[in-house]
């Protein structure tokens, strides 16, 4: 028997979030996913108000720019997180990868329209899971700094591919697509309510896997081969498997985002749409929403669709009257000077922040 | 040949291989009648002068990672601050003015750097330093843009724009040879000369190297880190200018500037990112290999395969490096580094 | 009990690790030279000598984190000349390291279950949906692995990132990780560095209880005269990456070549 409670108090009554009682009878049960009932209660609330009552109260425009990026990119972000934060590979080529995933997408719906979207997404992501396997192999033999240069090859020559090879582009003009509203076993996914509840639906399954391999023999070879490899390799984590499934099931998330990136949040894009600044981008969403942490990718992501809205608001609020350029230019400026902030005082990110506010919930209302 | 020589290329045969297909790469336009003597002399010629100032870039690299261990991912947004700063400035003050403006703020920005970035961050491994330079590189260029304005802008050298024609006799038409690039290829070549005799033969340059090799004990025998920090980083910055001068004055002012002066990050790789001479020689490498791929590679690819528009220059460079490391991950003249447990 | 009692000897078994003339160089420095000597089953063996030995790269001769440059090391009979450490894993050989090569990352529990790998068969697609197979596996493995926590003493640690563990705990830990491979062969380098005497009266009471459980041979690097002495059935010494002294702990004890190395010749 494993109790994982902590010992309890006479005054306890007053504390809300605490696991106290709870005893786990059988590892199974110690296993779970969310082993404090005030989570799995808090979830449950959490997931029905994303899907009843979101789309009753939040507005098209909402929907459009706000939150709809946001599920998108958390899906980019938790692939690029598998590979950086929890297999400890640097990538700068994220972006490439959703493009292809983007760009074989528009090619299947475009040869073979009577696919069914979903399965032309599981595709697509496969797709950008083979490229990221090539991509990904120099990383058997170069690690760190070099492995970034690596990376950015594969992100410029995807740039050039996207744009030059007519295979990629079905011999549109330099690579700029258009794509016509998803039709998904007759439910036609054009207003932005559809495309939210079609995203969030694929969101909540990748977070799930997400979060089931990383909890699992495979996501521990990659922790142990992020935090000291060659002992890895000594207790018979082979760094080929690690280091190549990382990539392939980061590529994959990154794959099927950029195809629901184009089709669902974009409707028609260019090569650039998934340059390497949308690549930087991605990896500074992770650093500050946390490096190896689910939650983080939400938190990174939540952070990057948010920035732009304050950065449109607060200057009119002050009075101030700011070029789109110029916001822009200080978006780039807030979103660099907060990396190195957070490396400097918090390298786990906003997880970290989270989880001490969660462990200072555990015993509230008591200091210590 | 020898046959300690042959054991030699067999044991590196990864590396003859690559050289060998580089080689032959080179060789093939002229050798299968695609290009004229004259015009491969040109296209080469063109190449190296490109080269050098892919050098002088990656020299800056190889100066901050030798003396802070720091990957300056950031270089290629210097290049472009430095640029925009001289370029801004000199539409009010003659341009050697603006230049040196330029320069005092490249210098200060070296000391924000070590003060806000470099010393916060001095424990962390190297991947968060690298990071860091990348949300420096992203600042940099959001700030340069939001003060001095994102057009494209105009550096006025006051070199000769025509080109210059040389050995009509000989080969048909003449090679054709750009007065601005050969001088700015010889001003560029002196700098790297002396950058790198000032590194190898001077009391401070062996203090910088003492620094990269251990920086404890550079500090145990007295070696300010800090101040050699700054120094280097205002060096950097100061090679960042020159190249943005350059650059600036042949393809306009603008935000892709920062791209092109990013490849000299692979170079500085390709020459092995702690060696000077390897600096040069990749620089010179990627100058030339690039101008082929781009010229006769995609040549050849829109003969073959039907793809127009060029645009290789964009990744050759990466790839190339790429391919490099995969046979050799320590890169031109770097040094091996091995694991211990 | 002193480890030359009768009835340990008479448990111990063929030779099971052979290295036979083994040499090493890293440039120009000779770590090791022509070393020979074997390791019978489950035996407890000992590897001394003065720091600067060669004992760890002995070691990572051993599990194939290096080559030798000359000679050749046999286990369970089969010669290899080059080795993969994940190949020795398969094999059956684990270790622990000198500097607690631990993952910070991650917590005791699943430090201690990343020795698992090599037996966890599920796929990708069965992990993800945690379905049937990967988490029946799980449940498994996790049984496995609390046995071993129970053993070592270490239960209320279990969800601990391990950085924040004590020296000695961590130890245990990096133990634990190596017995989760279920060895047949047990590398330890300097496990008792770092201890105070009731640790380090743990940490023995542990080893021989591996090795008397499970009849895990073992060999270990330690300086730690005494429990060289109480514990080992036979001990290797090495000195400049040279072998001077092999035999039973009160041979070895007595070796004039083995008292100068380590007091030093006076001139």
């Amino acid at each position: 028997m494993n109790a994982t409670s902590t010992a309890s108090d006479a005054s306890g009554a007053l504390m809300l979030y605490r696991e106290n009682g709870q005893f786990k009878t059988s590892y199974a049960a110690d296993q779970q996913l969310l082993p404090i009932a005030q989570d799995r209660w808090f979830m449950v609330a959490l997931i029905a108000f994303c899907f009843f009552a979101v789309p009753l109260i939040a507005s098209d425009y909402v929907l459009r720019a706000l939150v709809i990026p946001f599920l998108i990119l958390t899906i980019a972000a938790i692939g690029l997180n598998i590979l950086v934060g929890y297999c400890g590979q640097i990538s700068l080529g994220s972006a490439g990868f959703m493009g292809v995933g983007a760009y074989v997408a528009y090619n299947l719906t475009v040869r073979v329209p009577q696919l069914n979207f979903l399965v032309v997404l599981l595709l697509s992501g496969g797709s950008a899971a083979l490229v990221g396997i090539a991509f990904g192999t120099p990383s058997l033999r170069i690690k760190g700094l070099y492995l970034a240069v690596a990376t950015l090859a594969a992100q410029f020559f995807l740039d050039w591919a996207f744009a030059r090879l007519p295979w990629f582009t079905a011999d549109s003009p330099s690579g700029s697509v258009s794509t016509n509203p998803i039709e998904l076993l007759g439910w036609r996914v054009e207003r932005p309510v559809d495309k939210y509840l079609l995203v969030l639906g694929l969101l909540c399954l990748l977070t799930l896997a997400g979060k089931n391999l990383s909890r699992s023999h495979i996501g521990r070879s990659w922790m142990a081969t992020r935090d000291m490899d060659v002992a890895a390799e000594v207790i018979g984590v082979r760094p080929i498997v690690a280091k190549l499934s990382a990539f392939a099931v980061s590529s994959f998330y990154a794959g099927v985002a950029g195809a629901l990136w184009g089709f669902i949040h974009l409707g028609s894009w260019e090569p650039a749409a998934f340059s390497v600044t949308m690549s930087l981008n991605l990896l500074f969403m992770i650093i500050i929403g946390g490096l190896g942490s689910m939650v983080g990718s939400f938190f990174g992501a939540a952070f990057f669709v948010l920035l732009p809205l304050l950065l449109n608001r607060i200057p009119g609020m002050l009075g101030i009257d700011l070029s789109t350029a110029m916001k822009s230019h200080m978006e780039a400026m807030i979103f660099g000077g907060l990396i190195v902030i957070f490396l400097a005082i918090e390298p786990h990110g906003l997880a970290r922040l989270w989880a001490i506010g969660k462990e200072k919930l555990r015993i509230w209302p008591f200091p210590h | 040949m020898s046959s300690a020589i042959v054991a030699r290329l067999r044991q590196h045969w990864p590396v003859v291989l690559l050289a060998t297909l580089l080689a032959a790469g080179l060789a093939a336009p002229l050798a299968t009648g695609v290009a004229t003597t004259g015009f491969f002399l040109e296209v080469l010629l063109g190449g190296l002068m490109a080269g050098v100032l892919y050098s002088l870039v990656a020299l800056g690299f190889v100066l901050i990672y030798k003396a802070s261990g720091v990957f300056n991912f950031a270089q290629g947004a210097m290049v472009l601050f430095a640029a925009l700063a001289t370029a801004r400035l000199a539409e009010h003050m003659p341009l050697a003015l603006a230049a040196a403006l330029a320069l005092l703020l490249m210098i200060g920005f070296a000391v924000i750097v070590e003060r806000l970035v470099l010393r916060p961050l001095v424990n962390q491994s190297a991947v968060a330093l690298l990071m860091a330079t990348l949300g420096i590189s992203t600042f940099l260029e959001g700030f340069g843009q939001a003060v001095w304005g994102n057009d494209i802008y105009r550096i006025d050298l006051g070199l000769p724009k025509e080109p210059m024609i040389v050995g009509a006799q000989r080969f048909a038409g003449g090679i054709l040879i750009s007065r601005e690039d050969l001088a700015a290829a010889i001003v560029v070549g002196a700098l790297v000369l002396v950058l790198g005799l000032f590194f190898q033969k001077t009391a401070t340059g062996r203090a910088l190297r003492a620094v990269a090799d251990d920086h404890l004990a550079a500090q145990a025998i007295g070696i300010p880190l800090n101040r050699i920090w700054v120094i280097v980083w205002s060096v950097a910055g100061f090679v960042a200018l020159i190249a943005g001068l350059v650059w600036g004055s042949k393809l306009g002012v603008q935000f892709s500037l920062s791209q092109v002066a990013l490849k000299g990050l692979p170079v500085a790789i390709l020459g092995g990112l702690t060696s000077v001479p390897g600096a040069i020689l990749g620089g010179l490498i990627i100058g030339v290999g690039e101008k082929f791929a781009e010229v006769f590679l995609g040549q050849a690819l829109a003969r073959w395969f039907h793809l127009e528009g060029g645009g290789i220059e964009q990744w050759f460079a990466y790839v190339l490096v790429l391919a490099f490391l995969l046979v050799r991950p320590e890169g031109l003249f770097g040094e091996r580094h091995i694991d211990r447990v | 009990m002193s480890a030359s009692d009768v009835s340990r000897t008479g448990q111990i078994g063929n030779v099971l690790l052979q290295v036979e003339h083994a040499s090493l160089t890293f440039g120009g420095v000779k770590a090791l030279t022509d070393i020979c000597f074997d390791v019978r089953e489950r035996e407890i063996r000992a590897i001394i000598g003065p720091n600067g030995a060669g004992k760890s790269s002995l070691l990572n001769l051993i599990n194939g984190v290096y080559t030798p440059v000359a000679g050749t090391i046999s286990y369970r009979g089969q010669v290899r000349k080059r080795m993969h450490p994940v190949d020795a894993a398969r094999m059956g050989i684990a270790r622990t390291f000198q500097s607690l090569a631990l993952f910070k990352g991650m917590s005791v529990l699943d430090n201690i279950m990343t020795g698992r790998t090599l037996r966890m068969r599920s796929g990708l697609l069965a992990q993800a949906l945690r379905i049937g197979p990967a988490a029946r596996e799980e449940i498994e493995h996790r049984k496995v692995v609390e046995g071993i926590i129970d053993f070592l003493e270490i239960q209320p640690y279990r969800r601990q990132p391990v950085g924040m563990l004590p020296y000695g705990l961590q130890k245990r830990v990096d133990l634990g990780r190596a017995l989760a491979l279920e060895p047949q062969l047990l590398l330890l380098d300097e496990p008792m560095a770092g201890m105070n005497l009731e640790e380090k009266q743990d940490m023995c009471r542990f080893i021989l209880d591996v090795n008397d459980e499970f009849g895990t041979t073992i060999v270990l690097i330690e300086h730690d005269m005494g429990v060289v002495m109480d514990i080992s059935d036979r001990v290797v010494v090495l000195d400049y990456g040279r072998k001077i002294g092999d035999g039973t702990p009160n041979e070895v004890h007595a070796n004039r070549d083995v008292i100068n190395a380590y007091l030093g010749i006076a001139h």
